[in-house]
């Protein structure tokens, strides 16, 4: 165990690595882990926004879903309603109808009884004259009884 | 396993200080105007390779995603990172490459006691032609010596920094008992002493972990002496202490990393 000259020149020696290390080893990878470190700081700031952004986004959907609900129950129920008053008015239009209807026939039938009530007046007038013919054995001329014939056809 | 010794008389001293001597090379006449050229090729190889995988790795450094070995690099980097944010309260684009160095370039030295005494000792012979080289450099008393130096220095430094050298002169005759003239003198001495004891328990403490690591390898390396069963013994011991060693190593460097970054904190808070 001598000191010798190795000494200065391990002296030496070791600023030289020192130098070297300081001047290209550590600045450039100190660089590169500053720069990682802000990298993955502003991934986690963003990863945190996108989650706070997907909440408000998550609020705003289910609005919308309660919105659409409500107007989807809405228009449910007045289609509802629409279909009750339709149903409704032909129901009340049916009936209208049919009460018209009825009446058409009503006084179609009457027209017809009134007609044969008239042709059967006009008959028995015949008849009743022919009968007063063959009563009285001669002819009677129409034209001159023509208000006696009247007269009977009215109080048929 | 010391077969490749049987040239020599192997006793187990010369099997030991064999494993133990420097490849020193003189350059002047005096025994300090040498280069343990072992410590300084190991030392500097680990360097260059500790340095230049961080390079490597950080050249292709992405902000995105990182691979499997820039989270490697990463998970170091953070480490000494706020180690040194706790410690250091300051501008620390210097202290903080400073002790990740430390810790990647120690902690290699360190690991080169997890190769095997003799077997890469046979391969430095036989291979490289060198017949002493240590492969740890931790385990040599210079290398601590001048990693701690250099950060006295860097604590000098920063002390004078953050104090100013008429604050640093304040601090090393008036602190810690007082300002009283009569008090410089123990205080200077007070100082004086801890300036001294700072490097040499930075680098004995690395030093003496690393040394008697070495040491024990050796010993348990000496079972093979006894025959073929010993041998095997011996190999299960080392097993055992090199797995407990992984420990030893990565403290070490974590300790002379954290001292290292301790001293320069305390220099640059004022008094």
């Amino acid at each position: 165990m001598n000191i010798n000259l190795t000494l200065i020149a391990q002296f030496v020696w070791f600023f030289a690595f020192v130098w070297f290390t300081s001047r290209f080893v550590w600045p450039p990878l100190m660089r590169a882990i500053d720069e990682r470190q802000k990298k993955i700081a502003d991934g986690l700031a963003a990863a945190e926004k996108g989650q706070m952004e997907l909440v408000s986004a998550k609020d705003r959907v289910e609005d919308l879903i309660n919105g659409a609900k409500r107007q989807s129950q809405d228009l449910v129920a007045n289609a509802q309603k629409r279909a009750d008053e339709m149903v409704e008015a032909a129901k009340s239009a049916a009936q209208t109808e049919g009460e018209r209807q009825l009446a058409a026939a009503r006084s179609s039938i009457e027209q017809e009884i009134q007609q044969a009530r008239e042709e059967l007046r006009g008959q028995v007038a015949a008849l009743a004259l022919v009968g007063a013919e063959r009563i009285l054995m001669r002819e009677i001329d129409a034209a001159k009884h023509q208000e006696v014939l009247d007269k009977l056809s009215t109080q048929l | 396993m010391a077969a490749e010794h049987a040239e020599h008389a192997l006793t187990p001293t010369s099997y030991i200080s064999h494993h133990l001597s420097f490849m020193t090379h003189p350059i002047g006449n005096t025994p300090f105007m040498s280069v343990n050229v072992d410590s300084l090729v190991m030392s500097v190889l680990l360097g260059i390779l500790g340095c230049g995988f961080m390079w490597l790795v950080v050249r292709g450094a992405t902000a995105a995603v990182p691979g499997k070995r820039q989270a490697m690099v990463e998970l170091a980097v953070e480490f000494v990172n706020e180690q040194v944010k706790s410690i250091f309260h300051g501008n620390i684009s210097f202290i903080a490459p400073l002790a990740l160095t430390v810790f990647v370039w120690v902690f290699l030295m360190n690991a080169m006691d997890f190769l095997p005494v003799d077997i890469s000792a046979y391969i430095y012979e036989h291979v490289f032609g060198l017949e002493k080289w240590r492969q740890v450099p931790t385990a040599d008393i210079n290398t601590t010596f001048g990693l701690s130096i250099a950060v006295w220095v860097l604590m000098i430094f920063y002390s004078i920094k953050a104090k100013g050298l008429g604050g640093w002169f304040h601090e090393l005759t008036c602190s810690p008992f007082g300002g009283h003239p009569v008090l410089w003198i123990p205080n200077f001495l007070f100082n004086l002493v801890e300036y001294i004891s700072k490097p040499l328990s930075h680098s004995l403490r690395l030093y003496g972990n690393m040394y008697a690591g070495e040491i024990i390898f050796l010993l348990l390396g000496l079972w093979a002496a006894t025959g073929l069963a010993g041998t095997f013994f011996g190999a299960l011991l080392s097993t055992g202490w090199a797995i407990f060693h992984i420990l030893i190593v990565a403290l070490q460097a974590y300790i002379f990393m954290m001292l290292t970054i301790v001293y320069v904190a305390m220099a640059h808070e004022s008094h």
